[in-house]
């Protein structure tokens, strides 16, 4: 029978623990974690990003004029993955060069 | 001898059904292709159709423009084959380098779900040589990363050379830059829309009969090319 579906984040997190033991382990062991961020690039209207702007001042929030909404992602990659692969996965896949500018860090 | 013209489906895709009844109504035979193929079983033609291949994850059509099948594809434009992509096909299309540009998220937020008029701009590809240039016709638009961006240099060149094939009529409904609904490679051999011609093959199913002549003009792209 299946684990029953998580609902809070702290559930998630344990069920993802008991999901991937292996991985959670590496990832504790020292295995390099690389961040690539991505955001639509300057000239790209964002409306995602908008919707946020006209969001918080219904939070009594004020004061900020301009949200780009863009994508993390961490990657788990062993020693051997040099900056090149990075940019290579980070320009061919993870991000759109017509659309998205990205930066790629080692942590 | 008989035209005989692929349609591929992807985990996701929606619109491969449609596709495969255009093409029968068009006269030509459908060969159905899987994502995983890596050859296009000596098809004629290929239309990408339209859903939500692997669920839209990452950007609408990413995943499915590294799929084997895209790679065959690519192969197959290259030499000149017939290629259309319809709303996520052209997604995949623009995704795998095929096209120009990108489809980003609808301006409106919304998902636009309405019968689209739209102009065809040119004859002169494999996907249109039954419309006269200027015709008006009415196919459904359901999408929500609909607007077609590029940057100012690929606009230029696609309004310049010719290659705008479908724009929008009436209120631009996603906020696609020059009214955008769909353009061409440089030989007008690989074509993309966001609206879908295969729901208006038939008026007992559609809003028009006015799709059919996508893919009639495909058939005779094809045998013109076998005569010649």
């Amino acid at each position: 029978m299946l684990p029953s579906c998580p609902v809070t984040s702290a559930e998630a997190i344990r069920f993802a623990q008991r999901a991937t033991p292996l991985a959670r382990a590496g990832s504790l062991a020292g295995v390099p974690r690389v961040v690539v961020d991505v955001v639509p690039k300057p000239e790209i209207f964002d409306p995602q990003g908008q919707a946020i702007v006209r969001a918080l001042p219904r939070l009594g929030v004020r004061g900020v004029r301009d949200v780009r909404q863009g994508k993390h992602f961490e990657l788990d990659v062993d020693d051997d993955v040099d900056a090149e692969t990075l940019h290579r996965i980070a320009g061919e896949l993870l991000a759109n060069p017509v659309i998205e500018d990205w930066t790629v860090r080692r942590l | 001898m008989t035209c005989r013209i692929g349609v591929i489906t992807f985990p996701g895709t929606l619109d491969d059904v449609d596709a495969i009844r255009a093409v029968r109504y068009a006269g030509a035979e459908p060969v159905g292709l899987w994502h995983a193929d890596d050859d296009l079983r000596g098809v004629d033609a290929v239309i990408v159709p339209g859903g939500f291949s692997y669920g839209d994850y990452l950007r609408a059509g990413a995943i499915a423009a590294h799929q084997p099948v895209l790679r065959a594809v690519r192969d197959a434009a290259g030499r000149g084959m017939p290629v259309l992509g319809i709303c996520n096909g052209f997604q995949i299309l623009c995704e795998a380098g095929l096209l120009p540009g990108a489809l980003v998220r609808n301006a409106g937020l919304h998902f636009v779900c309405r019968d689209q008029r739209l102009r065809v701009e040119t004859s002169a590809t494999a996907w249109t040589g039954r419309y006269p240039a200027g015709a008006e016709i009415v196919v459904p638009l359901k999408s929500i990363e609909g607007r077609y961006v590029a940057d100012s240099a690929t606009l230029a060149t696609l309004e310049g050379d010719g290659r705008v094939v479908f724009r929008y009529l009436d209120a631009n409904p996603n906020g696609a830059l020059y009214d955008i609904a769909g353009i061409a490679s440089a030989e007008g051999r690989v074509v993309g829309l966001m609206p879908h011609p295969e729901h208006a093959i038939d008026s007992l199913t559609g809003p028009s009969s006015d799709g059919l002549d996508v893919f009639r003009s495909a058939v005779d792209a094809v045998l013109g090319a076998v005569r010649a």
